[in-house]
């Protein structure tokens, strides 16, 4: 009973701590990334986004230019071609040229490195991150951020998402609950819904590139569990056969 | 002359059979293998809980042959050992797999070992004549924690430098001697390079070689004395015509077989973990560790990883840092003295009284409450309040031991085991 009752605890404790992992960041409720590692297609956009838009500024050091080739199906031209513009090697790490004493004095930090930024902060965060610029004419950018306040980030995405102002709340009763409406105030090339999928392929590339070998784990683990079932269920054999006298 | 296989299937057998005779003239290698495994007798109604002893010989060997493979590429140095720990995951070839079993190892070693000191509550394996083998235990369970303590600050993460700096400042706390302590642990006034270096050296030379010693001597004792079962019976003391405990069986090959089930249902577990969720949600790897160790940033929450967290919470529970020091010190020692606490002559939970049946639900559970609360964000209110009824509560099992157990009424114990 007491055991019952002790196991019974352990999991409404573990139950319990399960909540909050990224919590606090504000009152607005963050929209899941709902991104799929799986998907090269989706990466592959990923790859052309981040290169265009965020390796201007950030560093993916650790990453290698041919890894995600390899990664991501394409052939070393179709990588040179289409993913590297500056003279790198492909068994190159995705470094910058902007020093870091150079980028805090413009930005007054420097840019994090995004190689891990997924296992940081949570696709979750990077997602509502992306897309939770609006304007802000008190900012240095010319916008900021509803999850970042005061991000040194620029909006880099603001082309295609068009620029967005936030609505004053109307009654104090609004400002209480943290209510935010935003309202389009110089349109982008892309419709909302289409934004939401650039930026879902960002993160997801994001991710990705956090962990490369993230879908060779999972695949290696259905393996291996499945080898382990079977040598299971010959080791109980084997028990049972040599436990069989005793009594 | 033709040779058939029989032939050379029994000459293969004569030789080995003169290799070992060679050897046994030399060393014990056949006593040896007949004292601890082919006549080392065990209850044989060994249930659940008894698996756990040769599960954390499994973890430790994993740990230790994982090791030796990560030392081949990590670089202890502040400037290099995090770019290194990515470059094992990333271009060492199967560096990833190595690294998560290390890094899950660790998790699964505490999981384990905790599990099997609740046995020796469950079932009174502390009490005479095995007070050494709870000793020696105790050992290696300190040995562990300062293991895991050294090796979490080599990722060189934000949250390994943060984590190294609360600890370590912790002996700050002392009276006279503290900063000395402290500066003389870092070997520098903040956690520096010279720091990670004399880290790398005692995680992986200092505290293994007195784990894998530790782990030597526990078995020795527990072999000398004889394991304790369920019942919390001696079965030495019902032997048959040539001397064998009725109630046992040989540890070869018949545990043996019942572990390689066990071992196998743990590894499945294990990789699960492993395989699909290696950072368990932040619990084995910490979100904030993957960013580099930062000097003057801190994490947004500073917490020790989870197998500490119940010690942490006392820490916490404490207004001074010195009392919550010197509490947080005694829970960890506390343990040590249970073979003397324990005054009830039944070993076994199944014929103790209802007050230790009581006290140990009472401790297990202040000791799961208090681990969630180490792993809360520092707050006020009922928190604190809970933080510090769950402290007593952990103490009051040790200290109140001699009382509740002096006049325990127990139920009769049978002579020979049960099911």
């Amino acid at each position: 009973m007491i055991l019952r009752a002790s196991l019974l605890l352990t999991g409404l404790c573990l139950s319990m701590t399960a909540f909050g992992q990224h919590a606090g960041v504000g009152a607005p409720q963050m929209e899941p990334a709902d991104n799929d590692v799986g998907d090269i297609a989706s990466l592959q956009r990923g790859a052309k986004f981040f290169v265009n838009y965020c390796l201007g500024c950030h560093s993916a050091q650790y990453v290698r230019y041919n890894r995600i080739a390899a990664d991501l199906g394409l052939t070393e031209d179709q990588l040179v071609e289409n993913l590297m513009f500056t003279g790198q090697r492909p068994f190159d790490t995705m470094d910058i040229a902007m020093r870091k004493e150079d980028a805090v004095r413009w930005f007054g930090v420097a840019p994090p490195d995004l190689s891990l930024i997924a296992r940081s902060r949570g696709v979750d965060y990077l997602y509502n991150f992306l897309r939770g610029f609006y304007r802000d004419e008190s900012t240095a950018t010319g916008a900021n951020n509803l999850w970042l306040e005061n991000t040194a980030m620029p909006h880099v995405l603001w082309e295609l998402q068009g620029m967005r102002g936030l609505v004053a709340p109307e009654a104090e009763a609004e400002a209480a609950q943290a209510h935010t409406e935003f309202e389009m105030v110089r349109p982008g090339t892309l419709a909302e819904g289409e934004f939401d999928v650039v930026v879902r392929d960002i993160v997801n590339f994001l991710d990705y590139i956090g962990e490369p070998m993230q879908l060779e784990r999972r695949a290696l683990g259905i393996r291996v569990i499945a080898f382990l079932l079977v040598f299971l269920l010959i080791a109980y054999m084997l028990k049972r056969e040599i436990w069989k006298d005793v009594h | 002359m033709a040779t058939s296989a029989s032939d050379v299937l029994g000459r293969m057998n004569r030789n080995l059979s003169a290799l070992g005779a060679w050897i046994d003239a030399r060393f014990p290698m056949t006593k040896l293998i007949k004292e601890h495994a082919t006549e080392y007798y065990a209850s044989k109604n060994f249930n659940f809980w008894y698996g756990f002893g040769v599960l954390a010989m499994v973890v430790l060997v994993l740990q230790f042959a994982t090791g030796i493979f990560l030392t081949m590429s990590y670089k202890p140095s502040s400037e290099e050992a995090f770019a290194s720990v990515e470059y094992i995951m990333r271009d060492v070839a199967w560096g990833w797999l190595i690294r998560y079993l290390h890094s899950t190892g660790a998790s699964a070693f505490f999981i384990v070992v905790y599990l099997h000191m609740f046995r020796a509550m469950l079932y009174g394996s502390y009490k005479k004549p095995r007070e050494l083998v709870w000793l020696i235990g105790m050992a290696i369970y300190l040995c562990m924690m300062a293991e895991g303590f050294f090796g979490y600050l080599l990722p060189w993460g934000n949250m390994s430098y943060w984590g190294a700096q609360v600890i370590v400042s912790l002996f700050g706390a002392l009276p006279v001697i503290g900063e000395g302590l402290a500066e003389w642990i870092r070997g520098d006034f903040y956690i520096s390079d010279i720091t990670l270096n004399r880290f790398f050296a005692f995680h992986v030379i200092a505290v293994p070689i007195m784990l894998l010693l530790l782990v030597v001597v526990h078995i020795m004792a527990l072999h000398e004395v004889g394991s304790n079962n369920p019942d919390g019976i001696e079965i030495k003391e019902h032997k048959d015509a040539s001397g064998k405990p009725i109630d046992g069986v040989a540890f070869h090959p018949y545990h043996t077989s019942k572990d390689l089930v066990i071992i196998i249902v743990f590894l499945i577990l294990f990789s699960a973990v492993m395989f699909f969720a290696p950072e368990l949600g932040g619990y084995f790897l910490e979100h904030a560790n993957f960013e580099p160790a930062n000097t003057l940033q801190t994490p947004e929450h500073i917490a020790p990883v989870w197998y500490f967290t119940p010690f942490y919470a006392i820490l916490r529970a404490f207004p001074s840092k010195l009392g919550g020091v010197t509490l947080m010190a005694l829970a960890v020692l506390l343990p040590i003295f249970l073979p003397w606490l324990d005054r009830c002559r039944v070993k076994s939970i199944r014929y103790r009284g209802w007050t230790y049946k009581v006290a140990l639900f009472v401790f297990a559970s202040s000791f799961l409450v208090l681990g969630y609360l180490g792993l809360q964000p520092a707050v006020g209110g009922y928190t604190i309040v809970a933080l510090r009824v769950f402290t007593i509560l952990y103490f009051a099992f040790f200290v109140l031991m001699p009382f509740y157990t002096l006049n325990e009424k127990t139920r009769p114990v049978p002579t020979r085991v049960t099911k």
